[in-house]
Formats: C-alpha cells, sequence, structure tokens
C-alpha cells in the first residue's frame, strides 16, 4: 500500500485529489501540506512513499520544496502538479521528471503513482533554475530537518567545513560553501570580511574599534538582535564609506 | 458639466475608417491650437528676413489669426453634438464648411474696423485655414489608426494574456472538485465562467457602464474566492459610484487578476484587495490597492495588463485619463482618473 502525502495552497485542489486518490483506492493518505515548508515538515514526520506536490505556492514554491525534499533520509517519489507553468512544463519534459496537469484525470494519475520514483540529483539540479533563489535554508540537525527563513539569517560565517547561520534565537551549522551562498543571496548578503557574509537588513552600522589595547584599530559592523559584531576586512571597506 | 455630455459613440465611431476627432477634450482641444499655431509661426518664418521683421509678422498674423482660429474651435465645440451624427465624410465636409464660413466672418468684421497695415486677401486667408484644417484633420486620422490596433487586439490579448490559463485551468479545477460535494455551488461557479468568458470574447470596443464592469468583477471574485477561500478579502468602497458612466470594459478586471496573482497568492496567510471608486470635480477615480511582496518577480505580465488598459484609455479619452500605479510600504496601487461621461440617451 502506498503512502502519499498531497501539497497544494488551494483547498479546492486537495479536495479534487483526495477523491481521485479514493476512487483508485488501495493507497492512503498520511496528510496534506498548504505549502512547501508543510510538506517538507510532514514529510519528514509521515514518511511518505510519494508527494503530489503542487508548484505555485506561498512560503516555499514546490521546486525548492523539492530540493529541500530530496535531503530527507528517506527521500519521497516527487510527482508535480501545475495548472499552467510553461517554463516548468518544458524543464520536466527535458528531464523525464514525474508531472500531472490540472485539472487532473484519474488514469493519468494512476500512471504517474505507479511509476513514481525519487527525482535523481541531476534532475534536481536542472529545476533549479525554476526557483533560483531558495527561501529558507534546511538543516540536519539530529536526522531531523530544520527550514531556517533566508529572512531571518543576520550572518553567515564560515569555519573550517561548515558555515555557521546565525538567527536572533541561535546558531545552525551547514554544509555549504559561503562562495555558493553569496552567489544565490548577493542581493540579501554583504561580503564583510573573506569569511564572513551579513544581511544588509540586520546591519545598524559601523563603528571603528580595536580588539585590544595594542591592536590596530578596525571597522566593526553592529548588528540587530546580536551583540557580537563581524570585523570588515581591508579590503571590503568601501562599504563602510558607501553605508 | 459639458463634458459630459458630447463623448463621440464609440460603437458607431470606431466602425467607420475614420472619425472626428473629439474637439471637447481637452486635449484633442489643445493639440489643434499647437498645429494651427505651428503653422502660422512657420508662415512667419518662412517670409521674415531677421529676428525683428519675424515677430512683427508672428505679432501681425497672430492679430488676425488667433481670432479666427477660437471662434473657428468655439463653433466646432458649439456644433460638436450635431457633428458627430453624420458620417465621417459629411463630418470632414461639415467642418470645412463651418471652418470657412467661421473665418470669413471674422475677416468681414476685421475688414471694417482694420486699423494696421493692409489686410491680405480674403481668398489667401481660407485658403491658408483650410491646408491647416486639412492637416490637423490628417494627423487625427493618422493618429486614431495608430492606436486603432489597440482596441482589435484587446479581444484576442483578453484571452491570451488577462485571463491567465493558470486562473482557468484552477477554476476549472475548483469546480470539479466542488461537483461531487456541493452540486450547487459548482452550478453556480460555472455560471459565473460562462459570463466572464462571454464578456472577453466579446467585442470590447463599444463604452460599457461602470455598473456592468464592477458586476463582471463580482462574478470573477466569485471564482477567485472559491479557490482562495478565505485568504482573499475583498473592500468594496463603492457607495459614491456613479453606476451609470461610461467606461472601456475590461479595465477594472484584469487590474483584479493581477492583484489575486501578485498580491495574494504569494501570501500565505491571504490578503486584502481594497477596490474605491469614487467621483471628484467631474471625474471617476479608480483607485486599486493590494500587498506586494518584493520577493515575487514576475512583473511581466502585470506591465502588460498595464500598458493595455493605458492604450485603450488614451484612445477613448486622450489627456483626459490616466493611470498611475506605485508600490510603497508593501502595497500597490493602481489609480486610474477618467472623465465622467454618462450613458448616451
Amino acid at each position: 500500500m502506498l503512502n502519499i502525502l498531497i501539497a497544494d495552497d488551494e483547498a479546492p485542489a486537495r479536495s479534487r485529489l483526495r477523491d481521485l486518490l479514493t476512487d483508485i483506492g488501495n493507497l492512503y493518505i498520511v496528510g496534506e501540506a498548504k505549502n512547501g515548508k508543510e510538506a517538507i515538515l510532514l514529510a519528514d514526520q509521515l514518511q511518505p512513499d510519494i508527494i503530489l506536490l503542487d508548484i505555485r505556492m506561498p512560503e516555499m514554491d514546490g521546486i525548492e520544496a523539492a530540493q529541500h525534499l530530496q535531503k530527507l533520509t528517506k527521500a519521497p517519489a516527487i510527482i508535480f502538479t501545475t495548472a499552467f507553468d510553461n517554463y516548468a512544463i518544458q524543464a520536466f519534459d527535458m528531464n523525464a521528471v514525474d508531472y500531472l496537469l490540472k485539472p487532473i484525470r484519474q488514469e493519468r494519475l494512476q500512471t504517474a503513482l505507479q511509476k513514481a520514483r525519487a527525482l535523481l540529483p541531476q534532475q534536481l539540479t536542472a529545476l533549479q533554475p525554476l526557483s533560483p533563489q531558495r527561501t529558507h535554508l534546511n538543516i540536519t540537525e539530529r536526522g531531523r530537518i530544520l527550514l531556517v527563513p533566508i529572512a531571518d539569517i543576520i550572518y553567515l560565517r564560515a569555519e573550517l567545513k561548515y558555515v555557521t547561520v546565525r538567527t536572533a534565537e541561535r546558531e545552525y551549522l551547514i554544509e555549504e560553501s559561503l562562495t555558493h551562498l553569496e552567489q544565490e543571496f548577493g542581493n540579501i548578503f554583504m561580503r564583510l570580511h573573506r569569511n564572513c557574509l551579513a544581511a544588509s537588513a540586520y546591519i545598524i552600522g559601523f563603528e571603528k574599534r580595536s580588539q585590544d589595547e595594542h591592536a590596530e584599530k578596525q571597522w566593526v559592523a553592529l548588528l540587530k538582535h546580536v551583540p557580537e559584531t563581524i570585523t570588515v576586512s581591508r579590503r571590503q571597506q568601501h562599504l563602510v564609506r558607501m553605508a | 458639466m459639458r463634458l459630459k455630455q458630447g463623448k463621440p459613440d464609440a460603437k458607431i465611431n470606431m466602425k467607420n475608417t475614420g472619425r472626428l476627432p473629439n474637439i471637447r477634450n481637452l486635449g484633442i482641444a489643445l493639440r489643434m491650437l499647437v498645429i494651427a499655431n505651428a503653422a502660422l509661426i512657420l508662415i512667419a518664418y518662412t517670409l521674415s528676413a531677421n529676428l525683428a521683421d519675424f515677430l512683427q509678422r508672428v505679432a501681425a498674423i497672430s492679430t488676425i489669426a488667433q481670432p479666427m482660429l477660437l471662434t473657428s474651435l468655439l463653433a466646432l465645440y458649439s456644433c460638436h453634438p450635431l457633428l458627430i451624427k453624420l458620417n465621417y465624410r459629411q463630418g470632414i465636409i461639415s467642418v470645412f464648411a463651418v471652418i470657412m464660413f467661421c473665418n470669413a466672418a471674422i475677416y468681414n468684421l476685421f475688414s471694417t474696423v482694420w486699423i494696421f497695415n493692409e489686410l491680405p486677401e480674403l481668398s489667401r486667408v481660407l485658403f491658408c485655414s483650410f491646408a491647416i484644417c486639412a492637416l490637423t484633420l490628417y494627423y487625427f486620422n493618422l493618429r486614431q489608426r495608430a492606436y486603432s490596433p489597440a482596441v482589435a487586439e484587446a479581444r484576442l490579448q483578453a484571452l491570451q494574456a488577462r485571463i491567465r490559463p493558470h486562473f482557468l485551468f484552477n477554476s476549472i479545477n475548483a469546480v470539479l472538485s466542488l461537483i461531487r460535494s456541493q452540486p450547487k455551488q459548482a452550478e453556480a461557479a460555472l455560471e459565473d465562467m460562462a459570463d466572464l468568458f462571454r464578456v472577453l470574447m466579446a467585442d470590447n470596443r463599444e463604452l460599457v457602464p461602470l455598473a456592468q464592469e464592477i458586476a463582471l468583477c463580482r462574478q470573477y471574485l466569485a471564482l477567485e474566492k472559491l479557490r482562495l477561500n478565505e485568504r482573499l478579502n475583498i473592500q468594496w468602497q463603492v457607495d459614491n459610484m456613479p453606476p451609470d458612466a461610461m467606461i472601456p470594459p475590461l479595465i477594472l478586471q484584469p487590474l483584479l487578476e493581477n492583484a489575486v496573482y501578485h498580491g495574494i497568492e504569494p501570501l500565505a496567510d491571504g490578503g486584502t484587495i481594497n477596490i474605491q471608486i469614487y467621483t471628484k470635480l467631474n471625474e471617476i477615480h479608480l483607485v486599486l490597492t493590494n500587498p506586494y511582496h518584493t520577493q515575487n518577480n514576475h512583473q511581466h505580465g502585470n506591465k502588460m495588463a498595464l500598458n493595455n488598459i493605458k492604450e485603450r484609455l488614451t484612445l477613448h479619452f486622450d489627456l483626459e485619463a490616466s493611470l498611475k500605479n506605485k508600490q510603497e510600504n508593501g502595497v500597490y496601487e493602481v489609480h486610474i482618473t477618467l472623465p465622467h461621461q454618462k450613458q448616451k440617451l
């Protein structure tokens, strides 16, 4: 018996899928999510075999959700559903990704469920341009997935193998390269130092300080919500002047 | 008050190959003045030897030409209700006749009281005003042709761009979901859809009463409400609205569609669309606001709809209508102003 998770922001669309799945029978609807974020949390919790994932959803769209879902220990098979999205459909066709067009026909749904399988890494890479900027970072902690909204991140600091993600509440560790993060979120974060990206929205101001009595004075950035400051490297000092 | 009366009937005029410019529109009257004065200045420049001579000639020509020009415009203004009843050919001939008559009358009046240097010959004055008049009419004819495709294409674009396929298929999907559980509601939804598409596929070149457009918008929103439920809140502030005012069709509906697509759908908890319609100083104001997220980048479709609406407003009302949009503090606002024009009896 297949365990299925439905993710769609529109209630009628969810109820339509429920009707169709009930008609097909011999499967179990484990849950329903109203956006991409919920879909990931429910998938993590309920471990469905298949997710029927709408593309256009608030908070987090289906394409981004699929990228996070792949990181689950037991990644579910993904079938995208969409009413209309030319770019996405082109990308799906080119990379043999399963998708269903709304309104969905029962026979098509049945076929899709039979051949559903988890997305391959290269398929995910091909879909990435459809959702060029993630809205959340996913962090695996003790086998659970945590989603940190990009808007909550105050700074990102590279240390050895990991990157520290700082929010007002706490710190997380992720395994991504700072350069890659800077490329993706260049409009949100400023590189203040070789190893640090700070969110422009959280920078209160700059101040000239010295670490100890003997050291030369250096520019540091003061941040909202956190006591620590970030040293601005000599090379990035033009940012201070611009601010 | 006068602005209310004499807008040419869009139906009759647009189906003809041409139509007379609407002299009662401020923008059009201004254009006429500019064209005629430019021509006069050009004549003075050609005849003059130097700057002083040029200024003198401009003054001399203006003394006789400005009264003629203003009288002609005034005469056309008062004859406008009669002129628009004629077809284009008859209209053109009548316009020439009115102008020739006015100018001849002014000329005769001036010849009795003329105190400056000698008056030019009557035939030359008449020929000159004839030429300027022909030039002006030709300009307006060309201009109208340039804008006409906007109206002709409106219907096609309505199907291709305004009703987003996204909306169509999602609505059908929503209706399908209702058929088993709430057949009555499904029926109502299909009826709304039929009405909506009837208007979208209709010949949308005639002005329609504002009340009709509002009714269409309510049907459209009922369909969206079906999908989005409590996420979509609508606030109508239309107590002060003149229901019989005539507006180009599908001015408001595409804007609402944009508001739903860009403003409401990206929000998990939904939001409110505010529609305010009121009259002020003989103008109708349509103000639409919706929450706006800087994150979403589907700007293209929005611009297309706005440009189409702008073009159609220009075609119908020239300078008297305007469309402004702005976004601040997470709110997107579109503000349309158009002349208050009542239904033709």
